[in-house]
Protein backbone atom coordinates (compact mmCIF):
# COMPACT_ATOMS: atom_id res chain seq x y z
CA UNK A 1 0.00 0.00 0.00
CA UNK A 2 1.90 3.28 -0.89
CA UNK A 3 0.58 6.77 -0.83
CA UNK A 4 1.73 9.56 -3.85
CA UNK A 5 2.65 12.51 -3.03
CA UNK A 6 0.06 13.82 -4.45
CA UNK A 7 -2.03 11.52 -2.33
CA UNK A 8 -0.52 12.92 0.64
CA UNK A 9 -0.46 16.55 -0.33
CA UNK A 10 -4.75 15.60 -1.10
CA UNK A 11 -5.05 14.65 2.21
CA UNK A 12 -3.03 17.69 3.71
CA UNK A 13 -5.07 20.16 2.21
CA UNK A 14 -8.18 18.52 3.17
CA UNK A 15 -7.01 18.44 6.88
CA UNK A 16 -5.65 21.97 6.10
CA UNK A 17 -1.62 20.90 7.31
CA UNK A 18 0.34 23.36 5.65
CA UNK A 19 3.13 21.19 5.09
CA UNK A 20 6.52 21.92 2.44
CA UNK A 21 7.39 19.36 -0.48
CA UNK A 22 10.31 18.14 1.96
CA UNK A 23 7.64 17.18 4.90
CA UNK A 24 4.72 15.64 2.01
CA UNK A 25 7.65 13.65 0.56
CA UNK A 26 8.59 11.98 4.23
CA UNK A 27 4.90 11.71 5.32
CA UNK A 28 4.14 9.67 1.85
CA UNK A 29 7.26 7.16 3.02
CA UNK A 30 5.75 7.06 6.49
CA UNK A 31 2.17 6.98 6.01
CA UNK A 32 2.45 4.38 2.98
CA UNK A 33 4.28 2.10 5.73
CA UNK A 34 1.56 2.85 8.34
CA UNK A 35 -1.06 1.61 5.91
CA UNK A 36 1.13 -1.29 5.32
CA UNK A 37 -0.30 -2.29 9.09
CA UNK A 38 -3.53 -1.63 9.09
CA UNK A 39 -4.25 -3.16 5.36
CA UNK A 40 -4.38 -6.12 7.54
CA UNK A 41 -7.80 -5.82 8.18
CA UNK A 42 -8.83 -6.50 4.91
CA UNK A 43 -8.44 -10.76 5.56
CA UNK A 44 -10.50 -10.23 8.89
CA UNK A 45 -13.78 -12.35 8.54
CA UNK A 46 -16.08 -9.78 9.47
CA UNK A 47 -19.52 -10.70 7.82
CA UNK A 48 -22.57 -10.22 9.88
CA UNK A 49 -20.79 -8.09 12.49
CA UNK A 50 -21.67 -4.68 13.29
CA UNK A 51 -19.89 -2.27 13.48
CA UNK A 52 -18.81 -0.62 16.63
CA UNK A 53 -19.33 2.74 17.32
CA UNK A 54 -18.97 2.92 21.24
CA UNK A 55 -17.58 0.52 23.69
CA UNK A 56 -19.99 0.14 25.40
CA UNK A 57 -23.20 0.40 23.08
CA UNK A 58 -24.44 3.12 24.87
CA UNK A 59 -26.79 5.27 23.13
CA UNK A 60 -25.57 8.71 23.99
CA UNK A 61 -27.97 10.81 26.80
CA UNK A 62 -29.68 13.21 25.81
CA UNK A 63 -30.95 16.01 28.12
CA UNK A 64 -33.77 18.58 28.17
CA UNK A 65 -33.18 21.63 25.96
CA UNK A 66 -31.82 24.35 28.48
CA UNK A 67 -29.42 26.71 27.79
CA UNK A 68 -26.76 25.24 30.97
CA UNK A 69 -23.79 27.19 30.05
CA UNK A 70 -23.77 30.66 31.16
CA UNK A 71 -21.78 33.32 28.68
CA UNK A 72 -18.29 33.23 29.58
CA UNK A 73 -17.25 35.51 26.61
CA UNK A 74 -14.82 38.18 28.17
CA UNK A 75 -12.63 34.92 29.29
CA UNK A 76 -13.04 33.10 26.57
CA UNK A 77 -11.88 36.31 24.34
CA UNK A 78 -8.84 36.56 26.89
CA UNK A 79 -7.31 34.24 25.39
CA UNK A 80 -7.97 34.18 21.66
CA UNK A 81 -5.30 35.39 19.23
CA UNK A 82 -6.88 38.19 18.07
CA UNK A 83 -10.17 39.76 19.19
CA UNK A 84 -12.20 43.01 18.42
CA UNK A 85 -15.64 44.58 20.21
CA UNK A 86 -16.59 40.90 21.44
CA UNK A 87 -15.23 39.21 17.86
CA UNK A 88 -12.86 37.28 16.46
CA UNK A 89 -10.76 38.63 13.90
CA UNK A 90 -9.62 36.72 11.08
CA UNK A 91 -8.13 38.09 7.47
CA UNK A 92 -10.98 39.58 5.64
CA UNK A 93 -13.15 37.12 3.63
CA UNK A 94 -14.64 39.10 1.61
CA UNK A 95 -13.81 41.19 -1.03
CA UNK B 1 10.28 10.84 54.57
CA UNK B 2 7.15 11.32 53.34
CA UNK B 3 7.45 10.81 50.10
CA UNK B 4 7.78 7.08 50.87
CA UNK B 5 4.24 6.98 52.58
CA UNK B 6 0.83 5.57 51.42
CA UNK B 7 -1.53 7.85 50.64
CA UNK B 8 -3.52 5.70 53.57
CA UNK B 9 -0.69 7.42 56.34
CA UNK B 10 -0.44 11.00 54.55
CA UNK B 11 -4.15 11.26 55.00
CA UNK B 12 -4.13 10.23 58.30
CA UNK B 13 -1.23 12.35 59.37
CA UNK B 14 -2.99 15.31 57.98
CA UNK B 15 -6.30 14.49 59.17
CA UNK B 16 -4.24 13.82 63.03
CA UNK B 17 -2.57 17.51 62.13
CA UNK B 18 0.92 15.00 62.89
CA UNK B 19 2.04 17.14 59.31
CA UNK B 20 0.37 20.47 58.17
CA UNK B 21 -0.52 20.59 54.40
CA UNK B 22 2.11 22.92 53.90
CA UNK B 23 4.84 21.51 55.19
CA UNK B 24 3.90 18.45 53.12
CA UNK B 25 3.61 20.71 49.89
CA UNK B 26 6.83 21.77 50.63
CA UNK B 27 8.93 18.65 51.08
CA UNK B 28 7.25 17.30 47.49
CA UNK B 29 8.25 21.35 46.11
CA UNK B 30 11.32 20.59 46.96
CA UNK B 31 12.11 17.05 45.86
CA UNK B 32 10.85 18.33 42.38
CA UNK B 33 13.04 21.37 42.51
CA UNK B 34 16.04 18.94 43.07
CA UNK B 35 15.29 16.37 40.62
CA UNK B 36 13.00 17.60 37.89
CA UNK B 37 15.55 19.39 36.01
CA UNK B 38 16.83 16.05 35.28
CA UNK B 39 13.72 14.12 34.63
CA UNK B 40 11.34 16.67 32.92
CA UNK B 41 8.16 15.23 34.39
CA UNK B 42 6.53 18.71 34.73
CA UNK B 43 5.61 20.94 32.44
CA UNK B 44 4.20 23.65 34.19
CA UNK B 45 4.90 23.97 38.50
CA UNK B 46 2.48 25.77 40.30
CA UNK B 47 4.80 26.10 43.59
CA UNK B 48 2.67 29.56 44.47
CA UNK B 49 -0.63 28.46 43.88
CA UNK B 50 0.32 25.47 45.92
CA UNK B 51 1.79 26.85 49.26
CA UNK B 52 -1.29 29.17 48.55
CA UNK B 53 -4.09 26.35 48.39
CA UNK B 54 -2.22 24.10 51.52
CA UNK B 55 -2.17 27.28 53.49
CA UNK B 56 -6.01 26.84 52.95
CA UNK B 57 -6.22 23.14 53.80
CA UNK B 58 -4.43 23.85 56.96
CA UNK B 59 -6.69 26.49 57.78
CA UNK B 60 -10.17 24.64 57.39
CA UNK B 61 -10.55 24.35 53.92
CA UNK B 62 -11.95 21.12 53.00
CA UNK B 63 -11.93 19.72 56.02
CA UNK B 64 -12.77 16.18 56.49
CA UNK B 65 -12.49 15.25 52.66
CA UNK B 66 -10.78 12.37 52.14
CA UNK B 67 -7.66 13.43 50.78
CA UNK B 68 -7.25 16.88 52.30
CA UNK B 69 -3.40 18.55 51.94
CA UNK B 70 -2.63 15.54 49.71
CA UNK B 71 0.10 16.82 46.82
CA UNK B 72 -1.05 15.56 43.27
CA UNK B 73 -0.22 16.76 39.90
CA UNK B 74 -2.32 16.64 36.47
CA UNK B 75 -1.05 15.29 32.74
CA UNK B 76 -1.18 18.32 31.39
CA UNK B 77 -4.14 16.76 29.02
CA UNK B 78 -6.99 18.03 31.80
CA UNK B 79 -7.60 21.85 31.86
CA UNK B 80 -7.16 23.35 34.94
CA UNK B 81 -8.57 27.05 35.54
CA UNK B 82 -6.12 29.69 35.21
CA UNK B 83 -3.28 27.47 34.58
CA UNK B 84 -1.49 26.31 31.02
CA UNK B 85 -3.12 23.59 29.55
CA UNK B 86 -0.83 22.55 26.86
CA UNK B 87 -1.68 19.42 26.06
CA UNK B 88 2.60 18.63 25.33
CA UNK B 89 1.96 20.54 21.88
CA UNK B 90 2.90 24.28 20.72
CA UNK B 91 -0.62 24.62 19.70
CA UNK B 92 -1.51 25.15 23.34
CA UNK B 93 1.71 26.79 24.15
CA UNK B 94 0.01 29.67 25.17
CA UNK B 95 -3.64 28.38 26.34
CA UNK B 96 -4.80 28.94 30.00
CA UNK B 97 -7.62 27.02 30.28
CA UNK B 98 -10.79 28.92 31.66
CA UNK B 99 -12.37 26.22 33.28
CA UNK B 100 -11.51 23.08 35.56
CA UNK B 101 -12.04 19.38 33.83
CA UNK B 102 -14.48 17.33 36.31
CA UNK B 103 -11.59 14.89 37.11
CA UNK B 104 -9.61 18.62 38.32
CA UNK B 105 -12.34 19.65 40.23
CA UNK B 106 -13.44 16.38 42.28
CA UNK B 107 -9.79 15.79 43.53
CA UNK B 108 -9.84 19.57 44.55
CA UNK B 109 -13.09 18.58 45.88
CA UNK B 110 -11.90 15.73 48.00
CA UNK B 111 -8.64 18.23 49.26
CA UNK B 112 -5.99 17.51 46.96
CA UNK B 113 -3.28 20.43 46.08
CA UNK B 114 -2.20 20.16 42.52
CA UNK B 115 1.51 20.83 42.16
CA UNK B 116 1.87 21.15 38.49
CA UNK B 117 1.13 19.85 35.27
CA UNK B 118 2.92 16.66 34.03
CA UNK B 119 4.67 15.93 30.56
CA UNK B 120 2.84 13.95 27.69
CA UNK B 121 3.42 13.33 24.08
CA UNK B 122 1.85 15.75 22.50
CA UNK B 123 -2.07 15.58 22.76
CA UNK B 124 -1.52 11.91 23.79
CA UNK B 125 -0.29 10.34 20.79
CA UNK B 126 2.87 8.25 21.48
CA UNK B 127 4.39 5.73 23.66
CA UNK B 128 7.83 7.12 24.84
CA UNK B 129 7.10 10.95 25.69
CA UNK B 130 9.12 12.05 23.30
CA UNK B 131 7.07 13.48 20.90
CA UNK B 132 6.29 16.29 23.58
CA UNK B 133 6.58 19.92 22.59
CA UNK B 134 8.64 20.67 26.18
CA UNK B 135 11.13 17.80 25.50
CA UNK B 136 11.51 13.81 26.49
CA UNK B 137 11.07 12.78 29.91
CA UNK B 138 13.55 10.48 31.30
CA UNK B 139 13.18 7.29 33.29
CA UNK B 140 14.44 6.98 37.10
CA UNK B 141 15.27 3.84 36.63
CA UNK B 142 17.93 5.07 34.02
CA UNK B 143 17.84 8.49 32.52
CA UNK B 144 18.91 7.19 29.10
CA UNK B 145 15.83 5.39 29.05
CA UNK B 146 11.85 6.21 28.11
CA UNK B 147 9.71 6.25 30.78
CA UNK B 148 6.77 5.49 28.02
CA UNK B 149 3.78 7.28 26.98
CA UNK B 150 1.64 8.79 26.63
CA UNK B 151 1.43 9.83 30.42
CA UNK B 152 4.99 9.41 30.79
CA UNK B 153 5.53 12.80 32.86
CA UNK B 154 2.92 11.51 35.40
CA UNK B 155 4.44 7.69 35.55
CA UNK B 156 8.17 9.16 36.00
CA UNK B 157 7.09 11.49 38.69
CA UNK B 158 5.26 9.28 41.04
CA UNK B 159 8.21 6.38 40.21
CA UNK B 160 10.69 9.14 41.51
CA UNK B 161 8.59 10.13 44.47
CA UNK B 162 7.97 13.91 43.11
CA UNK B 163 4.79 13.65 44.00
CA UNK B 164 2.45 10.77 45.98
CA UNK B 165 -0.53 10.23 42.73
CA UNK B 166 -0.81 11.73 39.57
CA UNK B 167 -3.72 11.64 37.10
CA UNK B 168 -3.16 10.45 33.54
CA UNK B 169 -5.57 9.33 30.27
CA UNK B 170 -5.80 5.85 28.31
CA UNK B 171 -6.38 5.88 24.64
CA UNK B 172 -4.43 2.59 24.01
CA UNK B 173 -2.66 1.99 27.27
CA UNK B 174 -1.31 5.74 28.40
CA UNK B 175 -1.50 4.66 31.87
CA UNK B 176 -0.93 0.78 31.58
CA UNK B 177 2.26 1.36 29.34
CA UNK B 178 4.19 3.92 31.17
CA UNK B 179 3.13 2.51 34.44
CA UNK B 180 4.97 -0.55 33.71
CA UNK B 181 7.80 1.19 32.44
CA UNK B 182 8.47 3.19 35.51
CA UNK B 183 7.42 0.68 38.01
CA UNK B 184 4.32 1.96 39.37
CA UNK B 185 0.91 0.94 40.19
CA UNK B 186 -1.77 2.35 37.00
CA UNK B 187 -5.63 2.03 36.84
CA UNK B 188 -7.66 2.40 33.47
CA UNK B 189 -11.42 2.34 34.85
CA UNK B 190 -13.76 1.59 32.59
CA UNK B 191 -15.03 3.83 29.62
CA UNK B 192 -17.39 5.96 31.33
CA UNK B 193 -16.46 5.63 34.47
CA UNK B 194 -14.65 8.75 34.72
CA UNK B 195 -15.80 12.04 33.67
CA UNK B 196 -14.14 13.10 30.32
CA UNK B 197 -15.00 16.44 31.12
CA UNK B 198 -12.48 19.04 30.09
CA UNK B 199 -9.87 16.01 29.18
CA UNK B 200 -8.72 17.45 25.75
CA UNK B 201 -10.21 15.28 23.41
CA UNK B 202 -7.85 12.62 21.08
CA UNK B 203 -10.03 9.65 20.24
CA UNK B 204 -13.47 9.76 22.17
CA UNK B 205 -14.87 6.13 21.95
CA UNK B 206 -11.47 5.07 23.47
CA UNK B 207 -10.32 7.73 25.94
CA UNK B 208 -10.16 7.13 29.79
CA UNK B 209 -8.87 9.05 32.43
CA UNK B 210 -7.30 7.07 35.59
CA UNK B 211 -4.68 7.53 37.73
CA UNK B 212 -0.70 6.43 38.85
CA UNK B 213 0.24 6.15 42.81
CA UNK B 214 3.14 3.77 44.50
CA UNK B 215 0.42 0.95 45.19
CA UNK B 216 -3.29 -0.42 44.39
CA UNK B 217 -4.16 0.59 48.04
CA UNK B 218 -2.88 4.03 47.11
CA UNK B 219 -4.81 4.66 43.37
CA UNK B 220 -8.15 2.92 45.20
CA UNK B 221 -8.15 5.94 47.46
CA UNK B 222 -7.55 8.18 44.35
CA UNK B 223 -9.48 6.46 41.84
CA UNK B 224 -12.42 6.90 44.33
CA UNK B 225 -12.39 10.55 44.07
CA UNK B 226 -12.57 10.62 40.61
CA UNK B 227 -14.83 8.43 39.42
CA UNK B 228 -18.59 8.62 38.70
CA UNK B 229 -21.23 10.09 36.76
CA UNK B 230 -20.92 13.53 35.83
CA UNK B 231 -23.59 14.85 33.33
CA UNK B 232 -21.28 16.90 31.29
CA UNK B 233 -20.15 14.00 29.56
CA UNK B 234 -22.52 12.50 27.29
CA UNK B 235 -20.68 9.07 27.69
CA UNK B 236 -20.02 9.31 31.39
CA UNK B 237 -22.19 5.98 33.27
CA UNK B 238 -24.42 6.42 35.48
CA UNK B 239 -23.87 3.52 37.72
CA UNK B 240 -22.79 3.65 41.66
CA UNK B 241 -19.25 3.69 42.34
CA UNK B 242 -18.13 0.91 44.82
CA UNK B 243 -16.13 2.02 47.91
CA UNK B 244 -12.97 0.56 46.48
CA UNK B 245 -11.03 0.84 49.43
CA UNK B 246 -13.68 -0.94 51.49
CA UNK B 247 -13.31 -3.81 49.23
CA UNK B 248 -9.32 -4.09 49.52
CA UNK B 249 -9.79 -3.93 53.60
CA UNK B 250 -12.58 -6.61 54.16
CA UNK B 251 -11.01 -9.06 51.86
CA UNK B 252 -7.65 -7.71 52.04
CA UNK B 253 -5.10 -10.52 51.87
CA UNK B 254 -7.92 -13.31 50.70
CA UNK B 255 -8.70 -11.92 47.56
CA UNK B 256 -6.87 -14.50 45.25
CA UNK B 257 -8.54 -17.36 46.66
CA UNK B 258 -10.47 -19.46 44.38
CA UNK B 259 -10.91 -16.48 41.96
CA UNK B 260 -10.19 -17.89 38.05
CA UNK B 261 -7.47 -16.31 36.30
CA UNK B 262 -7.14 -16.32 32.59
CA UNK B 263 -3.68 -16.24 30.42
CA UNK B 264 -4.51 -15.38 27.06
CA UNK B 265 -2.07 -17.44 25.22
CA UNK B 266 -1.73 -15.15 22.60
CA UNK B 267 -0.51 -12.79 24.75
CA UNK B 268 2.86 -14.95 25.61
CA UNK B 269 3.35 -15.73 22.16
CA UNK B 270 6.14 -14.71 20.04
CA UNK B 271 7.02 -11.46 20.64
CA UNK B 272 7.32 -11.62 24.23
CA UNK B 273 11.06 -10.93 25.71
CA UNK B 274 12.32 -13.85 27.34
CA UNK B 275 13.55 -12.35 30.61
CA UNK B 276 10.31 -10.36 30.73
CA UNK B 277 8.39 -13.52 30.46
CA UNK B 278 9.93 -15.04 33.46
CA UNK B 279 9.19 -12.28 35.38
CA UNK B 280 5.40 -12.08 34.25
CA UNK B 281 5.54 -16.41 35.38
CA UNK B 282 6.79 -15.59 38.26
CA UNK B 283 4.13 -13.31 39.59
CA UNK B 284 1.51 -15.79 38.03
CA UNK B 285 3.09 -18.38 40.08
CA UNK B 286 2.33 -15.74 43.19
CA UNK B 287 -0.99 -15.27 42.06
CA UNK B 288 -1.39 -19.22 42.06
CA UNK B 289 0.22 -19.52 45.46
CA UNK B 290 -2.40 -16.99 46.83
CA UNK B 291 -5.19 -19.70 45.97
CA UNK B 292 -5.98 -18.21 42.14
CA UNK B 293 -6.52 -21.06 39.56
CA UNK B 294 -5.06 -20.41 36.68
CA UNK B 295 -6.38 -21.45 33.04
CA UNK B 296 -4.75 -20.88 29.75
CA UNK B 297 -7.33 -18.65 27.43
CA UNK B 298 -7.80 -17.15 23.53
CA UNK B 299 -8.42 -13.78 22.18
CA UNK B 300 -8.09 -14.63 19.07
CA UNK B 301 -8.90 -11.96 17.43
CA UNK B 302 -5.75 -10.27 19.68
CA UNK B 303 -3.64 -10.04 16.20
CA UNK B 304 -6.14 -7.53 14.59
CA UNK B 305 -5.64 -4.75 17.51
CA UNK B 306 -2.94 -2.93 16.16
CA UNK B 307 -4.80 -2.36 12.77
CA UNK B 308 -7.92 -1.48 14.22
CA UNK B 309 -6.11 0.55 16.67
CA UNK B 310 -4.59 2.81 14.06
CA UNK B 311 -7.59 3.32 12.02
CA UNK B 312 -9.98 4.08 14.33
CA UNK B 313 -8.11 6.45 16.50
CA UNK B 314 -6.45 8.48 13.86
CA UNK B 315 -9.75 9.07 12.56
CA UNK B 316 -11.16 10.37 15.62
CA UNK B 317 -8.36 12.24 16.42
CA UNK B 318 -8.27 13.98 12.53
CA UNK B 319 -12.26 14.99 13.52
CA UNK B 320 -11.02 16.31 17.21
CA UNK B 321 -8.17 18.34 16.42
CA UNK B 322 -10.54 19.84 13.31
CA UNK B 323 -11.04 22.46 16.02
CA UNK B 324 -7.31 24.36 16.10
CA UNK B 325 -7.69 26.51 13.31
CA UNK B 326 -5.77 29.62 15.10
CA UNK B 327 -8.91 31.63 15.19
CA UNK B 328 -10.54 31.32 19.21
CA UNK B 329 -7.81 29.95 21.10
CA UNK B 330 -4.40 28.32 20.78
CA UNK B 331 -1.23 28.93 18.06
CA UNK B 332 -2.00 31.15 15.06
CA UNK B 333 0.43 31.52 12.43
CA UNK B 334 2.12 35.01 11.69
CA UNK B 335 0.70 37.82 9.31
CA UNK B 336 -2.22 35.11 7.68
CA UNK B 337 -2.83 36.73 4.26
CA UNK B 338 -6.18 35.21 4.13
CA UNK B 339 -8.28 32.80 5.93
CA UNK B 340 -7.10 29.35 4.40
CA UNK B 341 -3.62 30.34 4.89
CA UNK B 342 -4.25 30.94 8.93
CA UNK B 343 -5.79 27.56 8.97
CA UNK B 344 -3.20 25.47 7.27
CA UNK B 345 0.39 27.44 8.31
CA UNK B 346 -1.34 27.74 12.16
CA UNK B 347 -1.99 23.90 11.89
CA UNK B 348 1.06 23.20 9.96
CA UNK B 349 3.52 25.06 12.54
CA UNK B 350 1.30 24.26 15.66
CA UNK B 351 1.47 20.74 15.22
CA UNK B 352 4.44 18.53 15.58
CA UNK B 353 4.95 15.75 13.34
CA UNK B 354 3.45 12.64 14.98
CA UNK B 355 0.72 14.45 15.72
CA UNK B 356 0.50 15.93 11.59
CA UNK B 357 1.04 11.72 10.74
CA UNK B 358 -2.01 10.73 12.40
CA UNK B 359 -4.63 13.38 11.33
CA UNK B 360 -3.62 12.67 8.04
CA UNK B 361 -4.08 8.66 8.46
CA UNK B 362 -7.32 9.79 9.85
CA UNK B 363 -8.40 11.91 7.15
CA UNK B 364 -7.40 9.44 4.84
CA UNK B 365 -9.44 6.37 6.44
CA UNK B 366 -12.07 8.86 6.12
CA UNK B 367 -11.88 10.25 3.17
CA UNK B 368 -14.75 9.51 -0.07
CA UNK B 369 -13.76 5.65 -1.59
CA UNK B 370 -11.98 4.20 1.69
CA UNK B 371 -14.56 4.86 4.61
CA UNK B 372 -16.20 1.41 3.64
CA UNK B 373 -12.65 -0.14 3.44
CA UNK B 374 -10.98 1.30 6.69
CA UNK B 375 -13.20 2.84 8.99
CA UNK B 376 -16.15 0.34 8.62
CA UNK B 377 -14.35 -2.00 8.73
CA UNK B 378 -12.29 -1.09 11.74
CA UNK B 379 -15.65 -0.95 13.48
CA UNK B 380 -16.45 -4.56 12.82
CA UNK B 381 -13.09 -5.76 14.11
CA UNK B 382 -13.32 -3.57 16.92
CA UNK B 383 -16.48 -5.90 17.90
CA UNK B 384 -14.75 -9.14 17.34
CA UNK B 385 -11.82 -7.82 19.97
CA UNK B 386 -14.69 -6.94 22.22
CA UNK B 387 -16.74 -10.10 21.91
CA UNK B 388 -13.45 -11.98 22.49
CA UNK B 389 -13.27 -10.36 25.63
CA UNK B 390 -16.63 -11.27 26.75
CA UNK B 391 -16.43 -14.65 25.54
CA UNK B 392 -13.58 -15.38 28.05
CA UNK B 393 -14.92 -13.44 30.72
CA UNK B 394 -17.84 -16.07 31.10
CA UNK B 395 -15.14 -18.42 32.30
CA UNK B 396 -12.33 -16.77 34.09
CA UNK B 397 -12.83 -13.58 36.44
CA UNK B 398 -9.55 -11.72 35.62
CA UNK B 399 -7.31 -11.33 32.79
CA UNK B 400 -3.48 -11.41 33.88
CA UNK B 401 -0.68 -10.80 30.74
CA UNK B 402 2.09 -8.84 30.55
CA UNK B 403 1.34 -4.76 29.57
CA UNK B 404 4.69 -4.99 26.97
CA UNK B 405 6.74 -7.07 25.14
CA UNK B 406 10.20 -5.45 26.59
CA UNK B 407 11.13 -3.12 29.35
CA UNK B 408 11.52 0.67 28.58
CA UNK B 409 13.84 0.99 25.05
CA UNK B 410 16.31 4.03 25.14
CA UNK B 411 15.78 7.48 24.27
CA UNK B 412 15.26 7.82 20.43
CA UNK B 413 15.30 4.55 19.70
CA UNK B 414 12.30 4.13 17.55
CA UNK B 415 11.44 7.53 17.04
CA UNK B 416 12.19 7.35 13.59
CA UNK B 417 9.95 4.20 13.37
CA UNK B 418 6.73 4.90 13.93
CA UNK B 419 5.16 1.80 12.91
CA UNK B 420 7.58 -0.03 15.46
CA UNK B 421 6.65 2.38 18.01
CA UNK B 422 3.04 1.32 17.21
CA UNK B 423 3.61 -2.32 17.55
CA UNK B 424 4.91 -1.68 20.85
CA UNK B 425 1.34 -1.09 21.77
CA UNK B 426 -0.14 -4.39 21.06
CA UNK B 427 -0.79 -5.96 24.55
CA UNK B 428 -2.67 -3.02 25.67
CA UNK B 429 -4.59 -1.65 22.92
CA UNK B 430 -7.05 -4.71 22.66
CA UNK B 431 -8.60 -3.52 26.21
CA UNK B 432 -9.12 -0.25 25.32
CA UNK B 433 -11.06 -0.82 22.31
CA UNK B 434 -13.39 -2.97 24.49
CA UNK B 435 -13.66 0.13 26.73
CA UNK B 436 -12.13 -2.60 29.71
CA UNK B 437 -10.83 -1.76 32.78
CA UNK B 438 -7.69 -2.32 33.10
CA UNK B 439 -4.52 -2.09 35.56
CA UNK B 440 -0.28 -2.37 35.23
CA UNK B 441 0.98 -3.78 38.77
CA UNK B 442 5.12 -3.72 39.33
CA UNK B 443 6.17 -7.64 39.02
CA UNK B 444 9.97 -7.44 38.74
CA UNK B 445 12.76 -6.34 36.58
CA UNK B 446 14.85 -7.04 34.18
CA UNK B 447 18.49 -5.45 33.90
CA UNK B 448 17.33 -2.60 36.22
CA UNK B 449 14.10 -1.90 34.18
CA UNK B 450 10.83 -2.33 35.75
CA UNK B 451 8.28 -5.07 34.26
CA UNK B 452 4.78 -4.30 34.91
CA UNK B 453 1.95 -6.94 35.02
CA UNK B 454 -1.09 -6.41 33.59
CA UNK B 455 -4.57 -7.16 35.05
CA UNK B 456 -7.44 -6.80 33.33
CA UNK B 457 -11.78 -7.37 34.65
CA UNK B 458 -15.12 -7.51 33.47
CA UNK B 459 -16.27 -3.98 32.57
CA UNK B 460 -17.13 -2.01 35.41
CA UNK B 461 -14.69 -4.35 37.64
CA UNK B 462 -12.09 -1.88 38.94
CA UNK B 463 -12.32 -3.29 42.73
CA UNK B 464 -11.74 -6.89 41.49
CA UNK B 465 -8.46 -5.37 39.59
CA UNK B 466 -7.28 -3.19 42.49
CA UNK B 467 -8.44 -6.51 45.00
CA UNK B 468 -6.07 -8.70 42.92
CA UNK B 469 -3.32 -6.30 42.82
CA UNK B 470 -3.65 -5.40 46.55
CA UNK B 471 -3.67 -9.17 47.32
CA UNK B 472 -0.37 -9.02 45.69
CA UNK B 473 1.47 -6.15 46.82
CA UNK B 474 0.69 -7.97 50.08
CA UNK B 475 3.72 -10.17 49.75
CA UNK B 476 5.53 -8.96 46.91
CA UNK B 477 7.51 -5.78 47.45
CA UNK B 478 7.96 -4.56 43.82
CA UNK B 479 5.64 -1.73 44.02
CA UNK B 480 8.17 -0.44 47.05
CA UNK B 481 11.46 -0.56 45.49
CA UNK B 482 12.92 3.12 44.17
CA UNK B 483 15.21 3.98 41.87
CA UNK B 484 18.49 4.63 42.76
CA UNK B 485 19.46 8.29 43.26
CA UNK B 486 15.40 9.24 44.11
CA UNK B 487 15.23 7.16 47.71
Amino acid sequence: MSLSEDQVRNVARLARLGLDDDQIADYAGELSNILDVVVSLEKADTTDVEPMAHPLDLAARLRADDAIEVSSRDEFQAIAPAVAEGVYLVPKVIE
Amino acid sequence: MSHTRSIRELASDLAAKKISAVELTEHFLKRIAAHDERLNTLISRNEESARERAAAIDAGDNAGAALAGLPIAHKDIFCTRGVRTSCGSRMLDNFVAPYDATVVERLAGAGTVTLGKTNMDEFAMGSSNETSFYGSVRNPWNTDYVPGGSSGGSAAAVAAGLVPAATGSDTGGSIRQPAALCGVTGIKPTYGRVSRYGMIAFASSLDQGGCFARSAEDCAAVLQAMSGFDARDSTSVEREVPDYSAVLDSQGDDFLEGLKVGLPKEYFAEGLDDASRKVIEAAIAEFEARGAEIVEITLPHTDLAVSTYYVLAPAEASSNLARFDGVRYGYRCENPVDLEDLYTRSRGEGFGREVQRRIMVGAYVLSAGYYDAYYLKAQKTRRLIARDFSDAFENVDLIAAPVTQAPAFKLGEKLDDPVSMYLNDVYTLPASLAGLPGMSVPAGFVDGLPVGLQLLAPWFEESRLLGAAHAYQQSTDWHTKRPAGFE
